[in-house]
């Protein structure tokens, strides 16, 4: 299962590949990483068929995690189309409206927890 | 006529008598004047029976002379000089008749009525001379009343102005206090706008070392199995991830410690010390506060952060908190502007801020080496109404409480006044505005 993470923090790549380390050596999931909305969307151009999930950040410099998710939704709408997280350091109401509106699959709150999101993983690809 | 110089001796001690009535002199000359009228009565009535006219002339005119001599050189007497030498002319006047009388009789009997007539004016010519000079001390006197009257009244309007100018004294040290605690109302309303914005700061960091914690303690676990199987290659890429992770948690504790002081500096009151420091570092660090200071106001607030740091930018000499203040303003300022533009334009509008930093080697002004710090942003500009206002203490564009209107006039006082630099603002209404702040190096 191909995962694209969104964040504008580097640290966040290695901190997911320790975290799916099992999972990845077990060939259970594969990740990708891009730093931005933009960086996603030119990655999803080639691979839009292969990602299953995307973990994408709201706040990011440029172009937000919402509207990243209104370009997906746009733009890939070939099914089956990916599921789409977000994930926000700002869990407030507003966020979670918007993010939902746009036709988001889940809202999860940072700091991620990571066991939850696996129990959701395991959900996806039943 | 010896009869005109004793009458004028006489009313002379009588005058004289009558005008130290209700003085100090009166005790000392009261009865030395009675004696010189009592005289000058005896003195005719003696000269009458006795002598001829012209002998008790001479005699009336010496006595008249004698007395008015004597008192003028009494001091007590000093102010009635104009009236003793009105005497004169009519001593004067009796010696002449007498001499006259005396050594050309014959035309002394052919003219005599005009040594009368001299004699009596110049008699009368006493009471005028009194009288003027009692005019004449009349109007002295109203001049000197007036005087007084003046004197009391720019004593009374020196004591009011004296209490005007300690009021103002008052006004201006109460004016002074109320300064000092807007300044520190307008470091403790930015530093409110940053809460949100350290917040955040801090919390990233803080997600970053418990995350990688925890995933190094379950690193651990791993490790220990892949021992036990006898797994030594995997054993080692793991403690090589692991000293990887140690390295982010203390990088990134490092991190969470560096806003916390800049928060600390921030709030303080400036130390005023200049000291060597590293814009860009400033710059990067405020510039991230302000913006996610105003994304924790406002959760739909979004906006393109640019920064272009010349990376061999001197050291600059400055209070760094002060300058790191400016700076925040600056930063606070044109997201504002971008997320005012993007609530009434909305749709397409990219807000953007972008913030740089380059090496002068001589400022325009002085000369001198110097950095310059450009914050540009595309909002919504500056009304060319209010561009000369801008920069004056309270003035503000921002509804009622949510500005100070003392953010750019501390930045002025700040760059300007204690740095030696220049503020210029570059602003098109609706295009977008561009503060650029110079600094000398040293």
């Amino acid at each position: 299962m191909k995962i694209l993470v969104v964040d504008d923090e580097e640290d966040v790549q290695p901190l997911f590949l320790q975290r799916f380390r099992k999972e990845i050596r077990n060939n259970e999931v594969e990740l990708d990483f891009a730093h931005s909305g933009e960086e996603a969307l030119e990655y999803l151009k080639e691979k839009h068929s292969e990602v299953v999930l995307i973990l994408s950040d709201i706040n990011m410099p440029g172009m937000s995690g919402i509207e990243l998710l209104g370009h997906i939704r746009e733009d890939f709408p070939t099914p089956p189309p990916p599921v789409v997280m977000m994930v926000t350091a700002y869990g407030d109401e507003e966020n979670y409206k918007q993010a939902m509106e746009k036709g988001a699959n889940d809202f999860l709150t940072k700091p991620l927890d990571f066991n939850l999101l696996k129990e959701k993983l395991k959900t996806i690809s039943e | 006529m010896h009869f005109f110089p004793f009458l004028a001796a006489f009313l002379l001690a009588l005058r004289l008598n009558k005008a130290i009535k209700f003085t100090a002199l009166r005790a000392k000359w009261r009865w030395p004047l009675w004696g010189i009228a009592a005289l000058a009565i005896g003195g005719f009535i003696l000269c009458d029976d006795n002598f001829e006219d012209r002998v008790s002339c001479i005699i009336a005119a010496a006595y008249l002379l004698g007395t008015i001599e004597y008192l003028k050189r009494q001091d007590d007497f000093k102010s009635f000089s104009i009236l003793l030498t009105a005497h004169l002319p009519l001593v004067a006047a009796a010696l002449i008749n007498g001499l006259a009388e005396l050594f050309v009789k014959n035309f002394y009997n052919n003219y005599g009525s005009f040594f009368v007539s001299a004699e009596v004016a110049a008699f009368v010519w006493i009471f005028i001379r009194v009288a003027t000079s009692k005019k004449q001390q009349q109007v002295i006197k109203r001049i000197s009343e007036r005087k007084d009257e003046l004197e009391a009244m720019v004593a009374a309007r020196t004591a009011e102005l004296t209490n005007q100018r300690n009021a103002l004294e008052e006004t201006v040290k109460e004016l002074k206090a109320t300064q000092a605690q807007l300044i520190q109302q307008e470091k403790l309303a930015s530093l409110g706008e940053l809460t949100a914005g350290i917040a955040h700061e801090i919390q990233n960091p803080l997600n970053f070392v418990n995350n990688f914690s925890e995933v190094s303690m379950e690193l651990i676990d791993e490790m220990e199995a892949e021992i036990a199987k006898g797994d030594m290659e995997e054993a080692n890429a793991i403690a090589a991830d692991i000293k990887q992770n140690l390295e982010k948690i203390r990088h990134h504790g490092k991190r969470a410690d560096g806003i916390v002081k800049g928060m600390l500096q921030h709030s303080r009151a400036s130390s005023n010390v200049k000291e060597p420091t590293n814009l860009n570092t400033i710059a990067d660090e405020y510039f991230r506060l302000a913006y996610h200071g105003l994304r924790a106001k406002d959760k739909s607030f979004n906006a393109e952060l640019v920064s272009n740091f010349d990376e061999h930018l001197p050291l600059v000499n400055m209070v760094s908190q002060d300058v790191g203040r400016v700076l925040l303003n600056m930063f606070t300022n044109a997201f504002y502007a971008v997320h005012q533009k993007q609530k009434t334009i909305g749709g397409d509008f990219k807000p953007r801020v972008e913030v740089s930093t380059k090496s002068v080697p001589a400022l325009p002004s002085g000369g001198k080496a110097g950095v310059e710090i450009i914050v540009r942003d595309n909002g919504t500009g500056i009304p060319d109404a209010i561009k000369d206002k801008i920069m004056q203490p309270f003035f503000t564009t921002k509804p009622a409480g949510e500005g100070t209107g003392l953010g750019l006039s501390l930045s002025y006082d700040i760059i300007v006044k204690a740095h030696k630099g220049t503020i210029n603002i570059n602003s098109k209404e609706g295009e977008g505005s561009e503060f650029i702040i110079t600094l000398p190096v040293n």
